[in-house]
C-alpha cells in the first residue's frame, strides 16, 4: 500500500548473532551429543530457513541430566544465598550486555518482530533474574518460615512463545531458592536456551547447576516421569499439563502448570476509547497472539459496539506485517506450519458457525508462515472460537449489556488466567476485578508483566504462581 | 464558515450544555496514551523515508521569533532564513511561515513578500492572554491589517480551568470574526491545563469554535508540545473530521529542537490522523532552533557525513 | 615503578550534590591511623557545609523516589561493582584507619560490597514484605505501601569506617530517601573514598552526600535542621545521642538510635534484617469502594 510517507526498510543486522551450524545438549557444563546421535533442524518461520541443527534428548540423556543436576544440587544448595545471589546476578548483567544479539536470535528462531524481542522479552528476562538474585539470600524474609530450603532437582518444559523469557521465569526463581535445574526448550526455539547455558559458562556457574535438552516432547515426558525429579514446572497446553498432573498423582513431585486461557477484554461504555484500542490490540496481535493470556476475547458493551469497531478496525489498518527483523514490523510470522494450520482450521470453523470474519488488509510475504489480524464479530458463547484457545492474532468479539452480564460472560469458560476491565470508573474496575475468576487483572492496560508481580492462573489455566514472593514457593520446601 | 456546526448546536447553546458536552467526552488513560506515543517514537525512519520527512517537516516549520528584544533586523533575518534556509543548498524547501508579535508583522510581510511563506502572527495579549477582550481584539485586528496571513491566539485558560467554557467559546468565535482571511490557530497552553482531559475538551472546544489550527503551546512555559498531548490533539481532529467533515490542522509548538523529535512527530500524525494531514496546510511546527538540526541532518544524508554548526547559519 | 618513586596524595574532598567540594570553612584536620601516623587532612565540615548537603539531598529526592525500584537496585548494584574494582583501594584505606592486618581489612572489605549487594536485591521487595492488601470489613479496597521519608541524616559509626559506614547508608537509599552521611570523626577516608565511587556508579548527584569533621559540630545542626526528615544516631555517643534527639524532636524526626555497643564493638558482620529499611519508610494506606456489581439491578 503505496503512502506518502512510505517507511523504508529500517532492518536489524543479523550480524551481531553468530548462529552455529549445530548445538549438542548442555549437561555437566559441556556440550554433548545425544546418547543416539539423533538431531534434529530448527527453521526461522518468517523464512522457512534452516538456521541450526541442534541434538534430539532421549530418555538416556534425561537421566544423564538429571543425574548431574543430583549432584551439583549437594554443594549448589549448600552455598549461602548470598554466593548463589551473586551468580545469578552475574547472569543477569551478561544478559543485558548481550540483550541485543540474543534479540536477533529469538526473532530469528521464534519469528516475532525485533521491536518485541528488544523492548519486551529481553529486558524481562534480565530484570527476571535480577529480581530473583536478590531473594537468594533473604529467603528468611520471604513469608515461608525461617531458613526454608529447596526440592532438589526441577524438571522444566517450556513452550516456544517467549522462549528465553519463560526459560527465565523457570530457572531465576529455582536457582535462587537453591535448585538445580533440567530444562527442556520447546523443539521449534531451541537456540535461546543454548545460548543461555553459554551465559551460564560466562559467569561461571557450576558445573550441573543448569541443564539444557533440546528435544520434542518425548524428552519432556521422560523428564517429567524421571524418578529423580523433584519438581516439575511446566507452561505449555491445557492438555497436556492435565497428562502431567495425572502423571505425578501418587508421588513426591511438587508441580505447577501455566496452561492455556481464553482471556476476556471488558470494554464498558466508559472506557477510555483510544487508550481501550490499544490495549485490545496489545491483547491480541502482540507476540501474534501466541500468548496464553491473550485477550482473546472482547466483550464490548452494545452500547458502544459500532464505535469501538470502527475505531479498532481503523487502527488494525495501520499494523505492519512482514520481515520480523524490520524495525517497523510490528506484526510477525506464525512460530511453525502445525500452528499455522492450527489457527487456519479454528478461524475455518468460526466461518462454518458463522461468526463474521474481517481480516486487515496486508500482503502476506510468500515464504514462511503467516497469518493476517483477523476479528470475528457477532460472536456469543456457543462458538467454538469463543471458547477454544486459538493462539493466533484472531479477536472474538461478543457483546454484553450490563456489567454482571460482562463478569458472567467473561466467568463463563473452563480457563481462567487473565483478564481486562476498561472504565474510568475506579469502583468498577475493584468490583468487576474482585468477581473475575481469573489469576491476572488488567484494568486499562493490558499484557504487561514485571517480575515482582505474581503470574499464573484459575482453573484450567493451571495453577501455581509464578514472579514476585509468591514465585519463590514453587521451589520451597514449604508444606 | 458557519459559527457553529449545526450537528453542535445543542451543546453549545449554553454554558451549562457545553460542560456537559466536553465533560462527555471520552476519558484519556494518561498511561495508556503516554505509552502510545512512546511507542510510534520507536519507528525506525532511514534513508528515502528519512529524507521525505526532513524534507517536509522543514516545510511545516513556522519559524518563530517572540522575544521582548526584537528588532527589524532580528526579524528581517529571520524572514530571509525562513525564504532561503540553506545557502549552500538551494533546493532546501521553505519554511511555511514565519510567526512574529504583532507589531513586527508589518516588518515581516515586506520581507516576506511573493515568496510563498505565510505571515503568522501572535494575538490576544499573547502569552498570558489577560486582558480584557476589547484590547484582545484589537490586538488581532492590529496584525491583520499589517499583513499577518494567520493568526495564533490563546485561549484563555483562566476561564476554561474555572469551568466557564462558553466565555472561551465565545472569545474563540470574535476572534474569528476578526481574523477575515486569515486562518486561526488556537493555543491551549497545554501545560497550564495540565491533564489531558483538559486537552481533550479544549481542543473539541475549539473545533466546534472555527479554529483552522489548534495548537498545543506558546513555548513561553516549562512544558511545551510533547509526543502525548500532540497524539491526543491528533485523535481529536480526527474524530471531528469523522463525524463533520471539516478537517482542522495541528500545531505543537515549543520544546521541539532536534530532526528526531520532528521525525517522532511525523510518524504520530501518519499513524493516528492518517496522511491527509502530512501538509503544511494541516500541520505545523513551532520552532526555532529546530531548523538547523533538520538543516545539518539534511546535509548528512546527502553527503554521507557528520555536519556541524559552521555549516548552517545563525539566522 | 622504583621505590624511589614519589607518589601522589590523594586530596580528600567532601561529597555534595555530586560534586566534590572542599568545606566551605576552608579548614581541615588531621587524620591518623591507629599508629598515630599522619594519613591526610579532611575537610573540617561545618554547619553551612551541612546546610548546603541537606539543599543537595531535597533536590534529588523527588527524582530519587520517583524511580522505579527496579532502577534503584540496578544503579545499588553498580556501586558494588565499582566497590569490587576498587577492592586494593578500599583494602589499604581499611587497613590504614582501623589498625586491621591485610587480610582482615580485605574480609571487612568483601563483606562490605556483599553488603551493598544484599541492600540492592532489597528495593523491589520491601513493598513486598512490609506492604499489602488489607481485609477490612466492608466494600473496600485497602492496601498499605510503603514510601520514603525523604532526607536522613546519618551518623556513620566512629568505629568500622567502611563496613559499618556501608550498613547504615545503603538500607536508607535503597529505600528511596537520600542522605547526609556524617563520616567517623577518627576514620573518614574510606567515606570520602565512597564518594569517588557513589560518583561513577550513574547514582544521580545528592542522593547521597558525604560531609567528615568533628562529629558533633556538624550533626548539631543537622538534628535540628527541619528539612531533614529523619536522623540515624549509630555515630553518637550516648549523650551527644540524647542531645539530637531532643533537637530532632522540634519537627518529628524519625529517630533510630544507636545500637547498644556489646565487647569490642558492633558485629556489622551480622544478617541486617530489615530494620534499616522500615526505620525510614512510611507507609501509606490507600481506600477505595468496591462496592457490588447489582444482581438487582442497582449499583452500576
Amino acid at each position: 500500500m503505496a503512502s506518502a510517507f512510505e517507511y523504508a526498510p529500517a532492518p536489524e543486522s543479523r550480524s551481531v548473532v553468530d548462529i552455529a551450524p549445530s548445538y549438542g545438549l548442555f549437561i555437566d557444563g559441556e556440550f554433548t551429543d545425544a546418547a543416539d546421535g539423533k538431531v534434529f533442524k530448527t527453521v526461522s518461520p518468517s523464512s522457512e530457513e534452516v538456521l541450526s541443527e541442534v541434538a534430539r534428548a532421549g530418555a538416556e540423556d534425561v537421566d544423564r541430566a538429571v543425574k548431574a543436576a543430583r549432584r551439583a544440587f549437594e554443594k549448589w544448595s549448600a552455598l549461602p544465598g548470598s554466593e548463589r545471589a551473586k551468580y545469578l546476578f552475574r547472569i543477569a548483567r551478561i544478559i543485558q550486555e548481550r540483550s541485543r544479539e540474543l534479540a536477533v536470535l529469538e526473532t530469528l528462531d521464534n519469528g516475532k518482530p525485533i521491536k518485541e524481542t528488544r523492548d519486551a522479552d529481553l529486558p524481562l528476562v534480565a530484570a527476571h533474574f535480577f529480581y530473583y538474585a536478590g531473594w537468594a539470600d533473604k529467603l528468611d524474609h520471604a513469608g515461608y518460615g525461617p531458613n526454608p530450603r529447596p526440592l532438589g532437582v526441577a524438571g522444566q518444559v517450556i513452550p516456544w512463545n517467549f522462549p528465553l523469557l519463560m526459560l527465565a521465569w523457570k530457572i531465576a526463581p529455582a536457582l535462587a531458592t537453591g535448585n538445580t535445574v533440567v530444562l527442556k526448550p520447546a523443539e521449534t526455539t531451541p537456540l535461546s536456551a543454548l545460548f543461555f547455558a553459554d551465559i551460564c559458562r560466562q559467569a561461571g556457574l557450576p558445573k550441573g547447576v543448569v541443564n539444557i535438552l533440546t528435544g520434542y516432547g518425548d524428552a519432556g515426558q521422560a523428564l517429567v516421569e524421571h524418578g529423580d525429579v523433584n519438581k516439575v514446572a511446566f507452561t505449555g497446553s491445557t492438555a497436556v499439563g492435565k497428562a502431567i498432573a495425572r502423571q505425578v498423582a501418587g508421588t513426591d513431585k511438587k508441580v505447577t502448570l501455566e496452561l492455556g486461557g481464553k482471556g476476556a477484554n471488558i470494554v464498558f461504555d466508559d472506557a477510555p476509547i483510544d487508550q481501550a484500542v490499544e490495549g485490545i490490540v496489545t491483547g491480541i496481535f502482540f507476540n501474534q497472539g501466541q500468548v496464553c493470556c491473550a485477550g482473546s476475547r472482547l466483550l464490548v458493551q452494545e452500547s458502544v459496539q459500532d464505535e469501538l469497531l470502527d475505531a479498532l478496525k481503523r487502527r488494525l489498518s495501520t499494523l505492519r506485517l512482514g520481515d520480523p527483523l524490520d524495525k517497523n514490523t510490528d506484526i510477525g510470522a506464525i512460530n511453525s506450519s502445525e500452528q499455522l494450520a492450527r489457527i487456519t482450521a479454528l478461524v475455518e470453523t468460526g466461518e462454518a458457525e458463522g461468526a463474521e470474519r474481517w481480516s486487515a488488509p496486508c500482503e502476506l510475504p510468500s515464504a514462511g508462515y503467516w497469518f493476517a489480524p483477523t476479528l470475528f464479530t457477532n460472536v456469543t458463547q456457543a462458538h467454538t472460537i469463543a471458547r477454544d484457545e486459538i493462539f493466533g492474532p484472531v479477536l472474538s468479539v461478543l457483546s454484553f449489556r450490563t456489567p454482571d452480564e460482562a463478569v458472567a460472560k467473561a466467568n463463563n469458560s473452563q480457563y481462567g488466567l487473565s483478564a481486562g476491565i476498561w472504565t474510568e470508573k475506579g469502583s468498577r474496575i475493584l468490583a468487576v476485578a474482585n468477581k473475575l475468576r481469573a489469576g491476572v487483572v488488567w484494568a486499562n492496560t493490558f499484557n504487561k508483566f514485571d517480575p515482582t508481580s505474581p503470574f499464573g492462573g484459575y482453573k484450567e489455566s493451571g495453577f501455581g504462581r509464578e514472579g514476585g514472593r509468591h514465585g519463590l514457593e514453587a521451589y520451597l520446601d514449604v508444606r | 464558515m458557519p459559527t457553529t456546526l449545526p450537528a453542535f448546536a445543542d451543546a453549545t447553546a449554553s454554558d451549562s450544555a457545553l460542560r456537559r458536552f466536553l465533560h462527555g467526552l471520552p476519558g484519556v488513560d494518561a498511561v495508556g496514551l503516554e505509552a502510545r506515543a512512546a511507542a510510534l517514537g520507536t519507528r525506525s525512519i532511514k534513508t528515502t523515508a528519512k529524507a521525505y520527512a526532513i524534507d517536509l517537516a522543514i516545510s511545516m516549520i513556522d519559524l518563530t521569533t517572540l522575544e521582548g528584544a526584537d528588532t527589524p533586523g532580528k526579524v528581517r533575518a529571520l524572514a530571509a532564513k525562513a525564504v532561503n534556509p540553506d545557502p549552500t543548498d538551494r533546493t532546501t524547501p521553505r519554511t511555511a511561515a514565519v510567526c512574529v508579535y504583532p507589531d513586527m508583522a508589518a516588518t515581516a510581510a515586506a520581507a516576506l513578500a511573493g515568496s510563498g511563506v505565510k505571515v503568522a502572527s501572535v494575538a490576544t495579549a499573547f502569552p498570558a492572554g489577560r486582558a480584557a477582550l476589547d484590547v484582545k481584539l484589537a490586538d488581532v485586528r492590529d496584525a491583520v491589517a499589517a499583513g499577518a496571513d494567520e493568526i495564533d491566539m490563546v485561549i484563555d485558560r483562566g476561564a476554561f480551568l474555572a469551568g466557564r467554557y462558553l466565555k472561551v467559546y465565545e472569545e474563540i468565535l470574535a476572534v474569528k470574526a476578526e481574523c477575515g482571511d486569515a486562518r486561526l490557530k488556537v493555543i491551549f497552553e497545554t501545560g497550564e491545563l495540565s491533564t489531558y482531559d483538559n486537552i481533550r475538551r479544549a481542543s473539541w472546544l475549539g473545533m466546534l469554535a472555527g479554529a483552522d489550527f489548534i495548537k498545543t503551546s506558546t513555548g513561553k512555559v516549562a512544558v511545551n508540545a510533547t509526543p502525548a498531548n500532540t497524539l491526543l490533539m491528533l485523535e481529536a481532529v480526527r474524530d471531528f473530521r469523522a463525524q463533520t467533515g471539516v478537517q482542522i490542522g495541528v500545531k505543537p509548538a515549543g520544546g521541539i529542537r532536534t530532526s528526531k523529535d520532528a521525525i517522532k512527530f511525523l510518524v504520530l500524525v501518519n499513524e493516528t490522523a492518517g496522511e491527509d494531514w502530512l501538509d503544511n496546510h494541516w500541520f505545523r511546527f513551532g520552532a526555532s532552533s529546530l531548523l538547523n538540526d533538520l538543516l545539518m541532518q539534511r546535509q548528512k544524508l546527502s553527503t554521507g557525513r557528520y555536519s556541524g554548526p559552521d555549516y548552517v547559519t545563525v539566522d | 615503578m622504583s621505590d624511589n618513586r614519589l607518589s601522589v596524595f590523594k586530596t580528600y574532598k567532601l561529597y555534595v550534590g555530586g560534586k566534590f567540594p572542599r568545606s566551605e570553612s576552608g579548614r581541615v584536620y588531621e587524620v591518623t591511623d591507629s599508629k598515630g601516623k599522619w594519613l591526610a587532612n579532611a575537610p573540617q565540615s561545618s554547619r553551612k557545609d551541612a546546610r548546603d548537603a541537606v539543599v543537595a539531598a531535597r533536590k534529588a529526592f523527588g527524582g530519587w523516589s520517583g524511580a522505579t525500584a527496579y532502577n534503584r537496585g540496578q544503579i545499588l548494584y553498580r556501586v558494588a561493582e565499582m566497590l569490587e574494582g576498587r577492592r586494593e583501594q578500599f583494602v589499604r584505606e581499611v587497613a590504614e584507619a582501623e589498625g586491621l592486618s591485610k587480610s582482615r581489612a580485605a574480609a571487612v572489605v568483601d563483606a562490605a560490597v556483599d553488603r551493598w549487594v544484599w541492600y540492592a536485591g532489597w528495593t523491589d521487595k520491601i513493598a513486598q514484605v512490609v506492604g499489602g492488601a488489607n481485609p477490612v470489613a466492608g466494600p473496600f479496597f485497602n492496601l498499605s505501601t510503603p514510601e520514603p521519608t525523604g532526607v536522613v541524616t546519618v551518623l556513620a559509626p566512629q568505629e568500622s569506617s567502611f563496613l559499618g559506614l556501608v550498613s547504615v547508608v545503603a538500607p536508607v537509599i535503597a529505600a528511596g530517601n537520600t542522605v547526609v552521611v556524617v563520616a567517623s570523626a577518627k576514620s573518614p577516608l574510606p567515606a570520602l573514598s565512597l564518594g569517588e565511587v557513589l560518583a561513577t556508579s550513574d547514582l544521580p548527584g545528592g542522593v547521597v552526600n558525604v560531609l567528615s569533621g568533628k562529629t558533633a559540630e556538624i550533626a548539631a545542626p543537622l538534628a535540628a535542621h527541619q528539612d531533614v526528615n529523619g536522623i540515624d544516631l549509630t555515630g553518637a555517643d550516648a549523650a551527644l545521642a540524647k542531645e539530637l534527639e531532643i533537637a530532632a524532636a522540634d519537627n518529628l524526626k524519625r529517630v533510630s538510635r544507636p545500637q547498644p555497643v556489646d565487647g569490642d564493638g558492633d558485629d556489622w558482620t551480622a544478617d541486617p534484617g530489615t530494620h534499616r529499611l522500615t526505620a525510614f519508610l512510611e507507609t501509606k494506606t490507600v481506600w477505595h469502594p468496591t462496592g457490588a456489581l447489582g444482581a438487582s439491578g442497582s449499583s452500576y
